[in-house]
């Protein structure tokens, strides 16, 4: 959910050396924890030079591993965006029984371990699976294949839009889109005029974080893919395979990419908080 | 055009909000409907906005039945009780928005819409602050745009729901002066949700006094207020001593109804003082009968509580001036 | 005012269609395919699927797999108690900066960051290095989950206490200072109780996450059957083996315990929202 960020609490202050201490711990294993993985990335990435480098990235494969990724993680926004608003607009502006129920299902995916998201399409879609006799006489590939790898990114990202819509909507409220009505709107007119404008932080920063992990995911897709180059490769399993056959510097090269991806949607991350945050628009 | 409610009955579950509720609100009148929480009062504003439907009865407006007419085509203003402005859009846009969401054939034209709203920033005093956001303005100010928003798509009907609620005492008082002179200028028919006594009987035309999903009572201020058609409205109105006569029936009496006297008087009764206070020119005794009754509050001016020096422990003589009698029956 | 909260909003259109598609399409992402996998491991023979799920590998994943899970998530217990603390309560320079940057592990796609630590721990890395000197092997070994575990948990723990921590009245911990508490005993009776549901459920949710991981674990862990096998890595084995009933077997017990885990860690935050409330 979208924080806000209080201004610090100083009522009782600790004395120095413990602030000092604490502060250093801290930082001390963040340091250890996340900034060294991170400059470990870039450094393996430029071992051999800039212009090794840049061969990894245009590479064909490579690039091919991207066109998917982007596709994946495209269709993974627009699905769970349209989802998103749906179910928050269900769930925050009416009460209904089963209400919680739905919120946990929505919830469920995040409890599923990405291989086994990736399994329970193998066994819905595969050869072996319960409609894969079906599939296979009808000419439909879906795993090992393109439309299994966009399944399973949609599964595991499914919650993360809808998450951040209800909490918000439901503490907005219905007065807006009951005034709206009165005064004449209708429902296309309440819901782009009153109610998008209203969530549309919320909106994006679901969909920063929907995108980052449809074009992180690895797991899931991992199982489903087949690691067909050129073709059902995506960029984290492009890394994987690069890494694998002991091409590190490429391996990291690719990897560089989206470690400065998740860099960058820190950075939005940050960007959506404050701007939330400066229009009064956080839940809760 | 006058608003009918008709037979009006709304259940949550096994909760009664509205059992069979009638009544007309005249034409160009401005009506309070008051009540405490949860007399249904907010309920049948909605229903009458169209918000809420009825389990059963109609709404009429003029002759038309309304009941079944949705809420956006109902042609009401309706004015929450925390404003509900569109957060995201100025002043400007927020009065504006009734005219922009019209069908196009309807819609007036970009220069109509903007010297139409500037009209509205004018009559509710605000032409200077249309470029703000709502959450800019304090909310004196803020109930005034909902006003004027609810006020500009020209509503036949013009709904308040617990208008001056959330504001402070100051601005209030100030508020209800101001709509009060605002509807004596456009005489759009009217009707406000409170649960303040003063706020009802200074601002409205009509009083409508509900209680547990009933109506209680209507007329103008002086005939609820002097005339209680029930012990409950008589309570809620203020305060009540309460004597017990024979025949089982009680006589209800206002604090500030009792003639104080400091020595003995003929017809008035011998009470001692519990305690007493002045509160701005109001002198308030609290007194125990002599004769063993329910303590009573009295009212007297603070220049005559002054006279009789009054202190904790005197015994004062009261007569009361003026009464009002109810059955046994009446008072369940 | 009273009002019900059901049957009102009745204005507000796009209820059926909402709800509608809402359902459509949780039943055709979600529960569908979920369904099939418990209709899929309805196939199989009882005593096969104990077999399988009971077999000494299986077994050997499952402690490996909760084992380093637990451990990874009570180091973030600690560590991210602190860091929270530390985020809420002090000011430093860059503090911002490393407010955002513990959401790292949610932004980083796992295969990076399993690549990443796998570098910086085998024994040629910067951390490998050292460790081996004194003797500790840290990737292909269970530490080595264990570290990837404690990279990916660290933010559910922080950004569950982080909140609670700004919300808990200051005046509280000035009152126990005025009523003569020394410091130490105000954070321990004071502040540390108000924080304990919350960090249970951080510890909670880190764990749930650490027994499914599968990308940061799978360079830095080693795969050897018996010793390094996390039971993730296991399914994918058996399904690249083309034994598809293994594969669902397991799967079927992850998921249960996974949907045992979402209950507990919904109660937990039941338990502790109704209580801030």
């Amino acid at each position: 959910m979208i924080r806000s960020h209080p201004e610090l609490r100083r009522s009782v202050q600790d004395p120095a050396w413990v602030r000092g201490g604490a502060i250093a711990l801290v930082l001390l294993f963040l340091g250890l924890v996340l900034f060294m993985p991170l400059i470990a990335v870039f450094r393996e990435a430029l071992r051999k030079g800039a212009d090794a480098y840049w061969a990894a990235l245009r590479n064909p494969e490579t690039l091919d591993a991207v066109r998917l990724t982007l596709l994946a993680a495209l269709l993974a926004v627009i699905f769970n965006a349209v989802f998103g608003l749906m179910a928050s607009w269900a769930i925050a502006k009416f009460r209904f029984p089963g209400r919680h129920i739905l919120i946990s299902l929505i919830d469920l995916p995040f409890a599923v371990s990405p291989v086994v998201s990736g399994l329970v399409y193998v066994l819905l879609f595969g050869a072996q699976g319960v409609l894969g006799p079906w599939l296979q006489a009808h000419g439909f590939r879906i795993i090992f294949a393109v439309p299994g790898i966009v399944l399973a990114t949609v599964f595991v990202t499914f919650p993360f839009i809808a998450r951040e819509l209800i909490p918000l909507m439901e503490a907005q409220g219905t007065d807006e889109e009951e005034s709206a009505v009165v005064l004449g709107a209708n429902g296309w007119q309440t819901f782009w005029r009153v109610t998008l404008p209203n969530i549309k932080w919320g909106l994006l920063y679901g969909i920063i974080l929907c995108n980052a992990r449809a074009m992180g995911e690895f797991g899931a897709v991992s199982v489903v893919s087949g690691h067909i180059r050129g073709q059902t490769t995506t960029v984290p399993l492009q890394v994987e395979m690069l890494y694998n056959e002991y091409n590190f510097v490429a391996a990291f090269a690719v990897a560089s990419m989206l470690a400065i991806l998740a860099l960058i949607t820190l950075v939005l991350k940050s960007v959506v908080e404050w701007c939330a945050k400066r229009k009064g628009m956080v839940a809760g | 055009m006058n608003i009918e409610v008709r037979n009006i009955e709304k259940r949550y579950g096994s909760f009664t909000a509205l059992g069979d509720v009638s009544h007309v609100f005249e034409s160009g009148k401005l009506s309070a409907l008051l009540g405490p929480s949860g007399s249904g009062k907010t309920t049948l504003l909605r229903i009458i906005a169209g918000l809420e439907n009825a389990d059963q009865g109609q709404v009429l407006f003029g002759c038309e039945d309304a009941s079944h007419r949705h809420a956006r085509y109902r042609g009401v203003g309706f004015v929450f009780q925390h404003y509900a402005l569109f957060r995201h859009m100025t002043v400007f846009e927020n009065i504006a928005f009734g005219l922009r969401v019209k069908a196009r054939s309807q819609r007036p034209s970009r220069s109509e819409i903007r010297k139409k709203v500037e009209r509205l920033l004018k009559l509710v005093q605000l032409d200077w602050l249309g470029g703000r956001m709502p959450s800019e303005l304090p909310g004196g100010q803020r109930q005034r745009v909902a006003l004027a928003r609810a006020l500009a798509v020209e509503p036949r009907l013009l709904l308040l729901d617990e208008p001056f609620g959330a504001l402070d005492a100051n601005v209030r008082s100030e508020l209800r002066q101001w709509l009060r002179r605002l509807h004596d200028e456009i005489h759009v028919t009217s009707i406000f949700v409170t649960h303040d006594v003063e706020e009802a009987l200074e601002v409205s035309d009509q009083v409508v006094v509900m209680n547990a999903g009933k109506i209680e009572q209507s007329g103008s201020p002086d005939e609820v207020y002097d005339h209680p058609a029930s012990p409950f409205v008589y309570r809620f109105l203020g305060h009540a001593n309460i004597f017990q006569v024979a025949g089982g029936s009680s006589l209800y009496v206002r604090p500030h109804d009792f003639d104080v006297f400091g020595e003995h008087f003929p017809g008035a009764i011998a009470a001692q003082v519990l305690g007493c206070r002045s509160v701005g020119a109001i002198g308030r005794i609290d007194l125990q009968p002599n004769n063993g009754g329910d303590p009573l509050q009295v009212e007297t001016d603070k220049n005559s509580m002054r006279s009789m020096q009054v202190v904790e422990g005197k015994t004062l003589y009261i007569r009361p001036r003026a009464s009002k009698q109810y059955t046994a029956a009446a008072e369940i | 005012m009273f009002r019900f909260p059901s049957c009102r909003r009745k204005v507000i259109p796009g209820f059926g269609l909402s709800l509608g598609f809402t359902l459509f399409y949780l039943g055709l992402i979600v529960i569908i395919p979920l369904a099939a996998t418990f209709l899929k491991s309805a196939e199989l023979d009882w005593s096969e699927f104990r077999a399988t799920v009971g077999s000494p590998r299986v077994m050997a994943s499952y402690r490996l797999s909760f084992g380093a899970s637990l451990a990874a998530a009570l180091v973030n217990g600690v560590f991210g108690f602190l860091t929270a603390w530390v985020l809420v309560r002090y000011s430093f320079p860059g503090r911002r900066i490393v407010d955002a940057l513990v959401d790292l592990p949610f932004a980083l796609p796992t295969a990076v960051a399993g690549i990443a630590l796998t570098t910086i721990y085998a024994e040629t890395g910067w951390m490998g290095q050292w460790m081996k000197e004194v003797g500790i092997k840290a990737a292909f070994s269970p530490l080595g989950i264990m570290i990837a575990l404690i990279f990916v948990g660290l933010p559910f723990v922080v950004r569950t206490i982080q909140p609670v921590l700004e919300d808990l009245d200051a005046e509280l911990e000035e009152v126990a200072a005025s009523l003569g508490a020394s410091r130490f005993k105000t954070i321990t009776k004071v502040v540390f109780p108000s924080v304990f549901p919350a960090l249970i459920t951080g510890i909670a949710l880190a764990f749930a996450r650490g027994v499914g991981e599968y990308g940061s674990v799978v360079f830095i862990s080693g795969n050897m059957p018996m010793k390094t096998e996390i039971t993730p890595l296991l399914i994918i084995t058996k399904l690249e083996q083309y034994d598809t009933a293994g594969a669902t077997a397991i799967a079927v017990v992850m998921l249960v315990i996974s949907f045992v885990l979402l209950l507990l860690i919904n109660l937990l935050q039941a338990g502790y929202a109704g209580r801030r409330a």
